[in-house]
């Protein structure tokens, strides 16, 4: 029995008409989830660059000891702002814009399920992160962490800009909430006929299941905002211990939320590299089932370990102790997804473009971050390694090493499917080499000045042996990657304005999103092939070899 | 089918905020005091007839997705509107009972219990007010004739009793439990 071709038909209902030419007008009233999803990636740019520019200027400070290039007071307000926006409004934004992008064209859909939705959530979004950044414009940034600890995020101990902390996240977190339960009205409902489950690409399964995590995960934070707001501008009690509030219970609402937010940030990141790694080792997934899994169990288990972050509070050993072993527990779902993504490269025949050479650096980077992740679970090397350097230097293996890895391999893979042009592979390269070896130089370091008793958060440190050598080569890392991230600059604008065509499936590629125009039309798709497997290109392109006879067979 | 998985997940998510605002209000049950100023400020016979109330209106508005559907239109705009009037009833009384705590100088400032009681209930307020607005607009596309298909009621109308739902969480938490628990 032959399968055929599907016809796409037109939405239901005719949406405010994005089509007609109207210049910035155009994009300001879109809602095409292409157009949002680019400007989801820009907004995540554009915060990337103010985020690592209150970076630079941190490590200048910290380049030599007892160095006074920055006040304490500033430098906490640029720490703070710094891990707020890379998490927040640079890693979250990036991924869900990727998402809003990507899942329509990958399931066979024209539009997401809720196009007014998607605007407003990103509208939400983009100015959440705006309100943040005024805070500057008042008498100061918010310093109290991203993790903003009661008291210190209290009205006696901090700026006004924890207010603007509150209702910057807040706008977010709507946004976030909104985009989240759209993707996934948009999965369940809109795929192409013939797409079950077990034919879904790893991305969307990746994005289905952090969507949930959003979900779950956000009114913890936002509630624990919405606290906090009370208790500084009409004085509640809920976090004051001098009234007989508690800061623990911060730390509890906060952690509930962010340790399932850092599951948020990395497992879009690992349904592109599923993405990635099949594609350039021209093999499909090895162990379809066990990456989906292995998701969900992440997923289940990002709720169980939250304590994780507490082990200094005096919780006593029963809690740390449970808390220790589902920590350890959720190292297991992660390295099988190390061996799937192993097994796929296995005697494929591998092409080392950019978006392959920032996977398989992930394999590596993401790998030790994980390790020394595992080393925090043991909670005596938590209480003797907590808040310096050590932790520092993880948390960074695995938002850059593992999350931002990911966002530049999906760029350097997608970004001939959203621009029509491809990037420069030779620039690609350079940016490459030169932000890993920074990469490496910042944060490998810093899991030695960790270990020697540097405290994080602190904004300048004494003459001791090795530290100011320790440190000058780490700040000449962070201005390393700093180049690497302007020549990505340069290779972007150089490849839209005279890059080489794309075409619509450079990459031989095996998803459906590879079958719209490059760039993709207002109408994704008038009719796609029959999808039968994972991957329905690759069926198409290679009949009498396609994945569903041998699954069949 | 769309509309309402959306507000599915949507109210899946409101669950866990009104959550995690429940156990911020048990965390602080064991501070002192915090019992007996709950039986001392809150009349819980007075808010037992809104309560009650506010349940009824969740019974007028499956009467109203039941008349619309059945295209009994006088009778679907009747049930509508009585439903808002209940809500109505309900947000007055917990105004109402908002001013007497206040001028009894209960206040989000004024202890523990203070700072979880009108956090939970007001945020369960501004819940009912959305709502509120929600059905108010339905209403109006009802009367123009603008609203044919049941789907939007009946999303509307998952809104409303989850809403309902978690306020006979609240009532009973704060409300009835002091009266036969002391943590």
């Amino acid at each position: 029995m032959m399968k055929q071709w599907t016809h796409i038909p037109e939405p239901e209902e005719q949406l405010p008409d994005a089509a007609t030419e109207r210049g910035l007008l155009m994009w300001l009233s879109s809602v095409d989830h292409k157009q949002l999803g680019i400007m989801y990636l820009l907004a995540s740019l554009l915060f990337f660059l103010l985020g690592g520019l209150l970076v630079l200027f941190m490590r200048t400070q910290l380049a030599i000891a007892e160095n006074d290039f920055l006040s304490p007071e500033v430098y906490n307000q640029f720490f703070t702002m710094h891990g707020t926006t890379m998490i927040f409004f640079v890693l979250t934004p990036a991924f869900l814009g990727m998402g809003v992008y990507l899942v329509p064209l990958m399931i066979g859909a024209n539009e997401m399920a809720f196009p007014r939705l998607n605007a407003f959530s990103f509208w939400m979004a983009l100015f959440g992160g705006l309100l943040l950044y005024f805070s500057f414009l008042t008498e100061g940034a918010p310093d109290a962490g991203w993790f903003n600890y009661a008291p210190l995020n209290e009205s006696n101990y901090s700026t006004e800009g924890i207010h603007y902390y509150c209702m910057g996240l807040l706008l977010g977190g709507i946004g976030t909430v909104g985009t989240a339960i759209n993707l996934i009205v948009t999965i369940l409902h809109m795929r192409v006929p013939g797409m079950g489950y077990r034919q879904m690409p790893l991305f969307v399964w990746m994005m289905l299941v952090t969507a949930f995590l959003i979900l779950a995960a956000f009114p913890s934070l936002n509630a624990a905002l919405a606290m906090l707001l009370l208790d500084r501008l009409l004085h509640a009690h809920f976090f004051v211990t001098a009234n007989g509030g508690s800061a623990l219970l911060w730390q509890h609402l906060f952690w509930l939320f962010g340790h399932p937010e850092v599951y948020i940030l990395i497992l879009p990141a690992f349904g592109i590299f599923s993405e990635v790694f099949q594609v350039f080792s021209r093999k499909p997934i090895f162990g379809y089932g066990f990456v989906v899994a292995s998701g969900i169990a992440i997923a289940l288990l990002a709720f169980g370990v939250w304590v994780h972050h507490m082990f200094t509070t005096g919780l006593g050993n029963t809690v740390n102790a449970f808390f220790a072993a589902s920590s350890l527990l959720i190292g297991v779902p992660t390295g099988v997804k190390i061996f799937n993504w192993l097994g796929t490269m296995y005697k494929g025949s591998i092409r080392l473009s950019v978006s392959m050479l920032f996977a398989v650096a992930f394999l590596i980077e993401f790998t030790i971050g994980g390790l020394s992740g595992i080393s925090f679970a043991i909670v005596p090397i938590d209480w003797q390694l907590t808040d310096s350097y050590y932790v520092v230097a993880h948390l960074h293996f695995v938002f850059v090493g593992g999350s931002l890895f990911g966002v530049f391999s999906g760029l350097f893979y997608w970004f001939p499917k959203m621009s029509g042009r491809m990037l420069s592979e030779r620039l690609g390269r350079w940016f490459f080499w030169l932000f890993v070896i920074g990469f490496n130089l910042t944060f490998l370091i810093q899991h030695v000045l960790g270990m020697m008793g540097m405290p994080r958060r602190v904004y300048t440190y004494p003459q001791l042996p090795y530290f100011t050598l320790f440190n000058f080569l780490s700040t000449a890392g962070a201005f390393i990657m700093a180049l690497a991230v302007l020549t990505l600059l340069y290779n972007i604008w150089r490849s839209l304005r005279k890059g080489e065509p794309a075409g619509a499936d450079p990459w031989d590629a095996y998803t459906l999103e590879w079958h719209a125009a490059a760039p993709p039309l207002l109408k994704n798709f008038e009719r796609l092939p029959p999808v039968r497997s994972a991957r329905p290109l690759f069926d198409l392109k290679h009949p009498e070899q396609a994945d569903w006879k041998k699954q069949e067979g | 089918m769309k509309s309402r998985l959306m507000m599915k997940l949507f109210i899946g998510s409101e669950a866990f905020f009104f959550l995690s605002l429940i156990v911020a209000y048990l965390y602080f049950w064991r501070s002192a005091h915090f019992t007996q100023e709950a039986l001392h400020y809150l009349n819980v016979k007075l808010s037992g007839v809104y309560t009650a109330l506010l349940l009824l209106s969740s019974g007028s508005l499956v009467l109203a997705e039941n008349r619309q559907r059945k295209r009994a239109w006088r009778s679907a705009h009747f049930w509508l509107a009585i439903t808002i009037v209940l809500g109505c009833i309900f947000i007055a009384g917990q105004a109402h009972e908002y001013l007497t705590l206040i001028s009894e100088d209960l206040t989000l400032g004024s202890s523990e219990f203070g700072s979880g009681f009108f956090t939970l209930t007001g945020f369960h307020g501004l819940h009912v007010v959305a709502g509120l607005v929600l059905l108010a607009i339905l209403l109006g596309l009802l009367l123009k004739g603008h609203l044919k298909k049941e789907d939007a009621l009946r999303t509307a109308g998952m809104y409303w009793h989850f809403v309902d739902a978690v306020w006979l969480c609240v009532f009973t938490l704060i409300y009835v439990l002091p009266h036969y628990l002391s943590l």
